[in-house]
């Protein structure tokens, strides 16, 4: 039955296959707005049109849609069979990038196929998707014991390591999100919690002196000790714990200075710098941001209006059409615009959440809660980015942005999720 | 396992949700340094606007060129004068226009630029260019107004102005912008994609004071301005402005054509306007005076004004009916029985070149109605429908009832009854036969003609048989190209066998007909038509339609003067001294030219019938 078309079409979720199209039109109409130049429209039966990004990326758009079809055309259980095939495929293509790939952007990153590039780092988080949700899937794995988690953590870092030695920083951060399919599947609590912690103390180490953490944090110990029950705080152990944990915190705090001062690059630095001070160098390295935010802030509450926004012509901002697509939406459609984005963004992921957890098979429900991850990690760098409040990475807006590579990879990573939810009463539950 | 914690990540996702709308809205509501940083952002987009093309005659004198003019702007926000009574002298207006002008610009918006003073001459702008350093805020703009070599030439050139918001918003290709100039009526609107060329646009980066610092991207954004094309027209400005000059204190047109070419030579609307009114400061000043003046001297009569061709229309009648073999040059028919009155003649041998140049009605009363009943079967109902059908096909080869395609956009189709016209007016089939109908036989009744149609008419009767669509313009831009539209002789349907007699009864009707003595030039051939046009308000219009020389002609003329009577006393004259001007180049029956050079019509002028439809039910009997 499963292999029925008519059925399958059926049990797709429509929900998520309109937002998705949304969003797709939507990304399509700010690429197009970004290259309109109203002195020379370039209307969709112009040659020039099909070399302009918006031309290319309504290419883009139409293969999309063929790769839909070619998963669905799929068996749904060939994702979780081939996955370590796909996985090592992948691996061994980002191992190839650094002899056979080319350089664009200043990113030695990409594969050269005819008049085709595309970056395989951006389709190595699906593999890896697939790859973690197969292993936890194994009824043996239980990501509370030590040893699991640690394969759990090769199988994300092998390439992650690997796009960072190709220099893709921003895109292998990404694969922190995973994360998230590992707290839903059982990984303790603590991890999520020190990570969090972690950028936290990174962040506060770097707006705040020493000092002032200090202080915070002996205020912070106080608190515990007075919470704690009587008989716990009589014991020389927890204050020893405490000191050390102190102690340890306050090596960390410093060491970031130290850190950002000698083991981050010098772009990556002044990203971080950027962050903290909006001021620093308006219009040399703060340029982007101080940009991004003029033409999101002089949108307004209702925008310009569709293709009448002025900061974002001309590469006022630059990567307008990539990387800062949402400044487009922002300034032509204001702050109602972007609200809107953004609540039907917080709709897909809840939706594909609900989904993941309607899955028989532990595999599309780990799979499913991948997707989530990688998409909300997505949306929180590159819109935070966009506003000011995370630095510059070179990461994509999902189904916005204009690029192949970006809108190939989004596309299958959603929709291998949307063929497995199609046939979740086709699978075993284990 | 675990189900609670999609809830725990998802208020996580709406966290972060919540902290960028909140951003968001600090960002576009509540901190308008942003806006303003946008305002200030470091590129000006500066518009330029081509030169129209120009405006030559067909001896290559130029009639319309272009004088640059200067707008001053002001961004209010960047404004600053120091001593406004220095201000408004250097500039030259009055303390209460600065403080309202300034007030409006605020009021528009305090960053964009705002006119505050339009088309400065070169000699102003000269005055205050240095002094301008002094008040930042203030910018100049060059644009041009249209400036004409002669007055003669308007109603045909039309007119530039302002789009009005109607056409902007009706506009296909989104070319246009508020305040543009377009080409509204005649050559200037026929030929404005020709005219107007292409705008640029030039992008420089300035600094927060608006002082350019040079080009954006290396120009790379630019787009040069395309200068517009000019147009070589066929009209002989001279000859026009002589035209002009008879046709004072009178309503009415001439239109004078090449008949070997189709060009036209000249092309008059009489009352005409300086096209200088309208062209700079002062246009709605004067627009409005010229629109609201009853003789409506914006219009531009000779392809839209209606009248009957009278008389003139005898020519083809002869022509039709030797065609359809249903007279011919010894054809004759006697005065009896017919309810029209001969006015000239007592002739007793009445034949077709008698009958033209004495201009016979009852001639050609009786030859309608023979072309009617000609041939056909049934009672005289069918026949009158069957016949009139026939005839109608034959007249319209004439470009009568039909656009001839001049290119001037407000041309009209006149009127050519078919036997479906008749069946609309007297409602229904068979209602009507040639006892009805019979004052088009005379060019009365319901047949309508603009005066272009009848200079054509002339023109095919000078080519023996076939004309070239009428045109003003020969050749467009550098590489003088024309539409092959133009080039294209096109047959009228009468073989040129039929001409000769038409032809020998036009000169003699010159020689010792119809025209008098005013109207006869001594050493050239003219040959030509009265034609009286009624009309119920008021006196008939005199119409006289001509070519010379007989052989191989060079001019083909219509002259109608509204409201002047018989087509022999007023309209023939002008005529013949239009075609002396114009073959000999000068004019030696001073006396003559003088005379109707002060002639007045304008007295007996009760209302100028312009281009309507004609009303149905008035021309019931």
């Amino acid at each position: 039955m499963s292999q029925h078309g008519s059925a399958q079409i059926s049990r797709v979720d429509w929900w998520s296959v309109g937002l998705y199209a949304l969003f797709i039109l939507m990304g399509w109409m700010s690429v197009y707005s970004a290259i309109y130049n109203p002195e020379a429209p370039l209307g969709i039966f112009d040659a020039a049109f099909y070399t302009s990004n918006a031309g290319k990326q309504l290419i883009w758009i139409g293969t999309s849609l063929v790769l839909i079809m070619l998963i669905f055309a799929l068996d749904f259980r060939f994702f979780e069979s081939f996955a370590l095939v796909i996985y090592g495929l992948f691996i061994v293509l980002l191992l190839l990038v650094p002899f056979l790939g080319v350089t664009i952007n200043g990113s030695h990153s990409w594969f050269k196929i005819g008049g085709m590039t595309l970056q395989p780092a951006e389709f190595a988080k699906t593999a890896t998707a697939l790859l973690l949700a197969k292993y936890v899937n194994d009824p043996q794995v239980n990501l509370a014991r030590f040893t699991n988690q640690w394969k759990a953590a090769a199988i994300v870092g092998i390439p992650m390591l690997l796009i960072i030695a190709s220099n893709e920083t921003g895109s292998a951060l990404v694969f922190a999100s995973f994360m998230i399919l590992l707290y839903r599947e059982g990984l303790p609590g603590e991890y999520p919690g020190l990570f969090l912690g972690g950028i936290v103390l990174f962040v506060s180490a770097l707006l705040l002196q020493a000092l002032t953490i200090f202080i915070v944090l002996l205020f912070i110990a106080a608190i515990i000790v007075v919470l704690m029950p009587i008989y716990q705080r009589r014991l020389p152990q927890t204050y020893l714990r405490l000191s050390l944990g102190i102690a340890i915190i306050m090596i960390m705090a410093t060491a970031v200075d130290w850190l950002v001062n000698n083991v981050l690059k010098e772009h990556q630095r002044n990203r971080i710098k950027v962050l903290i001070d909006p001021d620093f160098d308006p219009r040399g390295l703060g340029y982007q941001v101080t940009q991004s935010k003029i033409a999101i802030g002089s949108g307004g509450f209702w925008g310009k209006g569709y293709l009448g926004g002025t900061q974002t012509k001309f590469d006022f901002v630059p990567e307008q059409s990539t990387d800062f697509i949402f400044c487009t939406i922002g300034e032509e459609f204001g702050f109602i615009g972007v609200a809107i984005l953004i609540l039907l963004f917080m709709t897909l992921l809840w939706r594909l959440m609900y989904l993941a957890d309607q899955q028989r098979s532990r595999f599309a429900r780990a799979y499913g809660f991948g997707v989530v991850g990688i998409l909300f990690f997505h949306f929180l760098v590159n819109i935070g980015m966009t506003i000011g409040l995370m630095p510059i990475m070179g990461i994509p807006l999902p189904f916005f942005s204009y690029g192949g590579s970006s809108l190939w990879s989004f596309t299958i990573l959603l929709f291998i999720f949307l063929k497995l939810d199609a046939h979740r009463s086709d699978m075993l539950s284990r | 396992m675990f189900e609670g914690r999609r809830l725990i990540l998802f208020l996580v996702f709406l966290t972060i949700g919540i902290i960028f709308i909140g951003k968001l809205f600090y960002l576009q509501l509540l901190d308008d340094t942003y806006e303003k940083a946008a305002d200030n952002n470091a590129i000006r987009k500066i518009i330029q606007v081509p030169f129209r093309g120009e405006v030559y005659d067909r001896k290559g004198k130029l009639i319309v060129y272009n004088t640059p003019v200067y707008d001053v702007y002001v961004t209010p926000r960047k404004a600053f004068v120091k001593d406004t009574n220095r201000f408004c002298t250097l500039f030259g207006v009055t303390r209460g226009y600065f403080d309202t002008v300034t007030r409006q610009a605020r009021a528009y918006s305090r960053v964009k630029p705002s006119l505050f003073l339009k088309h400065l001459s070169k000699e102003d702008f000269a005055r205050i260019q240095d002094a301008l350093v002094d008040y930042p805020g203030f910018s100049i703009s060059t644009s041009a107004f249209r400036t004409y070599q002669s007055i003669a030439f308007s109603n045909a050139l039309g007119y530039v102005a302002e789009i009005n918001p109607d056409n902007l918003k009706k506009q296909v290709d989104d070319y246009y912008r508020q305040g543009d100039y377009v080409g509204i009526s005649g050559l200037e609107s026929y030929y404005e994609d020709v005219l107007r060329g292409q705008r640029g646009v030039k992008y420089r980066m300035v600094n927060s004071n608006g002082v350019e610092k040079g080009e954006y991207k290396l120009g790379k954004l630019d787009v040069s301005p395309v200068a517009g094309k000019n147009l070589y027209t066929s009209i002989d400005i001279r000859l026009q402005e002589y035209a002009d000059s008879l046709m004072m204190h009178k309503v009415g047109s001439v239109v004078a054509i090449e008949p070997a070419t189709g060009e036209i030579l000249t092309m008059v609307s009489a009352p005409s306007y300086d096209p200088s009114l309208l062209a700079g400061r002062n246009f709605s000043k004067y627009y409005q005076k010229l629109a609201l003046d009853p003789l409506k001297p914006l219009i531009n009569r000779p392809p839209s004004a209606y009248y009957r061709p009278g008389s003139t229309f005898k020519l083809v009648q002869a022509l039709v009916g030797q065609q359809l073999g249903i007279i011919g040059p010894g054809s004759v028919f006697t005065h009896a029985g017919a309810p029209v009155k001969c006015h000239s003649h007592t002739t007793a041998h009445n034949d077709l070149h008698n009958a033209i140049q004495w201009s016979c009605n009852p001639y050609f009363y009786h030859a309608f109605r023979k072309i009617l009943y000609d041939r056909t079967t049934g009672n005289t109902y069918e026949r009158s429908a069957q016949g009139l059908q026939r005839w109608s096909d034959m007249v319209a080869n004439f470009g009568f009832g039909r656009k001839l395609g001049i290119d001037i956009s407000n041309e009209k189709k006149g009127n050519l009854p078919n036997p479906a016209y008749y069946d609309k007016v007297y409602k229904g089939e068979n209602t009507w036969k040639f006892s009805n109908i019979y004052s088009l036989s005379i060019g009365e009744g319901e047949m309508i003609v603009s005066p272009l149609k009848m200079a054509n008419f002339a023109a095919i009767i000078a080519n023996r048989g076939w004309y070239l669509p009428p045109h003003l313009v020969r050749g467009v831009g550098e590489k003088r190209t024309i539409d092959p539209f133009y080039k294209n002789p096109v047959s009228a349907g009468v073989d040129a066998k039929y001409y000769p007699v038409v032809i020998q009864g036009m000169q003699d009707a010159v020689l010792h007909g119809t025209v008098g003595r005013d109207g006869r030039i001594p050493d050239i051939t003219m040959c030509g038509k009265t034609g009286t046009s009624q009309n119920k308000k008021g006196k008939d219009h005199s119409i006289f339609i001509a070519f010379a020389p007989k052989d191989n002609p060079k001019i083909a003329i219509a002259v109608f003067v509204e409201n002047a009577g018989f087509g022999g006393f007023a309209a023939a004259p002008i005529a013949s001294l239009i075609i002396e001007k114009y073959l000999k180049g000068r004019v030696d029956r001073k006396d003559v030219e003088t005379k109707f050079m002060n002639m007045s019509y304008l007295a007996n002028v009760t209302y100028t019938k312009l281009a309507k439809k004609v009303p149905v039910d008035s021309l019931r009997k």
